[in-house]
């Protein structure tokens, strides 16, 4: 790693930080160190280990390990109010202010300034105003924070932040609500920031963004720092593949994963047709098609879409503009159990939010969706019901005590075919998978890989989502590459590798470019 | 920075003219209903109706209603609910009326102590150990009532009615009764409270975003104390006005009051998620609900109906319902579908 700062003007240095958690290591030694007065960008895959080494450097986490310094003193805070004091302030992804107060309440919330033990509106209208000028932003303070719209909502954040004599500022993902034009404002309140000499730690998932407001950038990925540079020396192909820790041009490898290989000729009448899907920020435009008996997997980073595309088809989330031909018919489901009902399965990326029911047994997981159709009158038909549930438990192989063992004994990869049989007993036509093989182990993961295989050879329609490079290369069909909620590349069986799908997720198209940008 | 810049920061969301106007309906439209019954309640039943008499009567007799639904106002205010006062109620009566010989103060005073005691356990509880409140305010009106019937073993205490006690509900300052003297200035004191200390500001703070409060420091366990202590201390103050009023304390009087505080408080506007209220409105809402009563009472009397007493129970709890659909739907929309 080059040492791009001396030591001297660091403002914040934190070093060989370690942090576990019960079952999972989050931070194996990682480090990052930001400039007085420097934009410093923290980028990495979900779940590299970024919002925990934020969360321990405002106090929100305690460390296991490693060395925090900032401003030249080591500190070990125990609480965000800490940090706060300190000179460490943080504006969060959702935004922590009470909409129905008014700004200048928000700005001094906690330190509202009081006269003979009564708060003192005209003196904090005044302060709050004078703060905001500073940011160049001209709002009446004394309106509820819910009338201003998002961007104005996080300048008072970031107001309210300024007030505290901070000298580092922390925004993780502060763009990913905000119109092209609030994040204008957004970069130029960060100039004024930095102008000031404070520092901003920013994260954001938009590669676009680091370019255009960032001076250095520290790459995290699997809980370690792998690289730290000015943000000029690395491009953004460079950046995505430390990112996702790939070398460029590396040589496609054969049998990473479960998948046999691709490339089987599909029939010619799609099942689903999507076109120009459109809602709010998230969809901008995004298509996909998918024929029976094909695998097609859709790529991009994290918040380019993946799975709000998942979302609409399946009828979850309404769509604003576009259209989607299911069968060759016009449809749009209004709710998921429409789209159920016309064939179309959907197993979501959080198997324990809202996938898994913990306490129910295997049984009752298995066949939660197929509940209507077993059903007559109310009662349930148990006997096929067993029938079914063991059927499937065979087919898969899902390792259990039996159908009657609760879910959440079951091991991730085991929990992941309960929830794929859940879909496959109702016989879908289309079959939706999230990040099909998240935090399974490999074995588990090559299973699993292996039977979404099989059910395309059998037919089925597989739209898969997928964070992991090599899922999609070897598994895939085709892949959809998203890229800020639209669809910038279709990317046919043979052009699949690598180099071609992180080139379309860091610019937008599948030609590999030239030269990298600055 | 770019003047232009400067420029776009000036906008604010612009809210569509129904959400506008669904906003004033929120705010204001109680005071609109409470005018527009009483005007056709002047309309219809003439001199009766205005007369001094009757609306004093009014007021004093939703005295007892305004307390307890002030304070409801301030724990609502902060996501919390209160369901105990009712029973606190009953229980600072029997207190009232076994201590009216001592006279005035001391009975006042006692009511009042009993029923702070009642909202720092319920507050205390709920801080310390993050119980629903719900929960720990409806073992309060179980044990309160228990304690009400305990202390009058179970039968009406009659209040001494030589003592200066009597005052407290009867007396009249000018053309005014003193409990309604009293209510405005509570409500004076509370709307103070609310819009120029710390304390009234977290309560919505907390109400609005527990999370967001928390992390800017607040004492967010000082602020639930104190909520349901306020709330426990104006259903004592009730209880004593109610035992003088009615020259006895009925350890079974006050049963499902609770809900009536709930109910004027939500009319008043007061959100019942928390975060967004008035104390003033919430003195609105008591006065609308009294009055719908009364002008059924007048029709009751004209013979326009036959309405037994007990309909009315089921009058209030269909009014409570339609009342905080309405509302939700007017601050759904108000605040754009949020």
């Amino acid at each position: 790693m080059t040492d791009t700062v001396p030591d001297r003007d660091l403002l914040l240095r934190m070093e060989e930080i370690t942090k576990g958690f019960p079952g999972v290591i989050a931070l194996a030694g990682a480090q990052l160190r930001v400039a007085r007065g420097e934009v410093h960008a923290l980028v990495g895959q979900n779940g590299a280990g970024k919002s925990t080494l934020m969360k321990i450097l405002n106090g929100a986490y305690r460390r296991d390990g490693g060395t925090i310094v900032f401003d030249g003193q080591p500190v070990d805070f125990h609480s965000t109010q800490q940090a706060q004091a300190s000179g460490v302030s943080t504006i969060f992804q959702e935004i922590n202010l009470v909409p129905y107060r008014s700004v200048a309440e928000n700005i001094f919330l906690g330190r509202e300034p009081r006269r003979l033990g009564f708060i003192d509106w005209p003196r904090m209208n005044q302060q709050a105003r004078e703060i905001l000028e500073g940011l160049n932003v001209h709002v009446d303070v004394r309106q509820p924070l819910m009338n201003l719209n998002v961007a104005l909502q996080q300048m008072v954040a970031i107001a309210r932040a300024v007030s505290f004599e901070t000298k580092l500022v922390i925004m993780d993902e502060p763009t990913s609500s905000l119109d092209e034009r609030e994040v204008e404002t957004l970069f130029s309140v960060i100039r004024g920031l930095k102008a000031s000499g404070v520092s901003v730690i920013f994260i954001t998932h938009r590669l676009d963004e680091l370019y255009v407001v960032c001076d250095r950038v520290t790459i995290m990925r699997d809980g370690r720092t792998v690289d730290e540079r000015p943000m000029g020396e690395i491009g953004k192909l460079e950046l995505v593949a430390r990112m996702l820790g790939k070398e460029l041009g590396e040589v496609r490898r054969a049998g990473a994963t479960g998948f046999a290989e691709r490339g089987r000729q599909a029939t010619d009448h799609p099942l689903l047709e999507a076109e120009g899907l459109t809602r709010g920020r998230a969809l901008q435009g995004a298509d996909v098609t998918v024929r029976p008996g094909e695998i097609v997997g859709l790529a991009g980073l994290l918040g380019s879409g993946r799975t709000e595309v998942a979302r609409a088809v399946f009828g979850a989330d309404q769509i604003e503009d576009g259209e989607i031909r299911y069968q060759g018919q016009r449809r749009r489901f209004r709710s998921p159990a429409e789209a159920i009902r016309a064939g179309i399965g959907f197993s979501s990326e959080d198997r324990k939010v809202d996938g898994i029911i913990p306490h129910l047994s295997v049984r009752e997981n298995l066949t939660l969706a197929a509940l209507p159709v077993l059903s007559r009158a109310g009662v349930v038909d148990r006997e096929r019901q067993r029938e079914i549930v063991d059927r499937f438990i065979d087919r898969l192989g899902i390792k259990t005590a039996g159908p009657e063992q609760k879910i959440r004994e079951l091991s991730g990869g085991n929990q992941q075919k309960v929830l794929l049989a859940r879909w496959l007993c109702l016989n879908p036509k289309l079959l939706i998978l999230d990040e099909p093989t998240r935090g399974i182990d490999v074995g588990a993961k090559a299973e699993i890989q292996r039977l979404i295989d099989e059910l395309a050879d059998d037919g089925l329609g597989v739209l898969m989502i997928s964070s992991e490079i090599e899922e999609l290369t070897e598994g895939s069909d085709r892949v959809v590459v998203l890229r800020d909620g639209k669809t910038v590349a279709e990317i046919d069986h043979d052009a699949i590798n690598q180099d071609t799908i992180m080139t379309a997720m860091a610019h937008g198209d599948s030609e590999p470019a030239v030269q990298p940008e600055p | 920075m770019a003047t232009q810049v400067t420029t776009d920061l000036r906008g604010t969301r612009q809210g569509s003219q129904w959400a506008r106007t669904a906003s004033v309906l929120q705010r204001q439209g109680v005071l609109i209903v409470l005018l527009a019954v009483f005007v056709l309640g002047v309309l219809r039943y003439g001199e009766n109706f205005y007369s001094s008499f009757n609306l004093w009567e009014l007021l004093r007799n939703n005295a007892y209603f305004g307390l307890i639904a002030l304070g409801m106002t301030f724990v609502i205010m902060t996501g919390g609910i209160d369901l105990s006062v009712g029973s606190v109620v009953a229980m600072s009566a029997v207190v009232a009326a076994r201590l009216s010989p001592d006279g005035i103060y001391v009975a006042t005073a006692g009511a009042v102590l009993a029923g702070l005691a009642a909202g720092l356990i319920n507050g205390g509880i709920i801080a310390r150990f993050r119980v629903q409140p719900f929960i720990v305010t409806l073992a309060m009106l179980l044990a309160a009532r228990g304690m009400a019937l305990i202390l009058s073993d179970n039968a009406t205490y009659p209040v001494d009615f030589r003592s200066s006690f009597i005052d407290i509900g009867q007396r009249e300052i000018g053309p005014v009764p003193l409990p309604v003297v009293i209510v405005i200035i509570a409500y004076l004191l509370g709307s103070i409270v609310l819009n120029f200390t710390r304390f009234g500001r977290h309560v919505l703070a907390m109400g609005g975003n527990e999370e967001a409060a928390r992390l800017a420091g607040l004492p967010i366990w000082r602020v639930i104390l104190g909520v349901y202590a306020i709330s426990g201390a104006l259903a004592g103050l009730a209880g004593a006005i109610l035992a003088a009023l009615s020259y006895s304390a009925s350890p079974i009087s006050a049963v499902g009051w609770e809900l009536s505080a709930i109910a004027a408080v939500v009319v008043g506007g007061t959100l019942l998620t928390g975060g967004l209220g008035s104390v003033g409105t919430t003195l609105v809402g008591v006065l609308l609900i009294g009055l719908i009563f009364n002008v059924l009472n007048f029709e009751r009397g004209r013979g326009t109906f036959e309405l037994n007493v007990y309909w009315e129970n089921v009058i209030r709890g269909v009014f409570l319902l339609v009342v905080i659909i309405l509302q939700s739907r007017l601050a759904r929309r108000s605040l754009g579908q949020r």
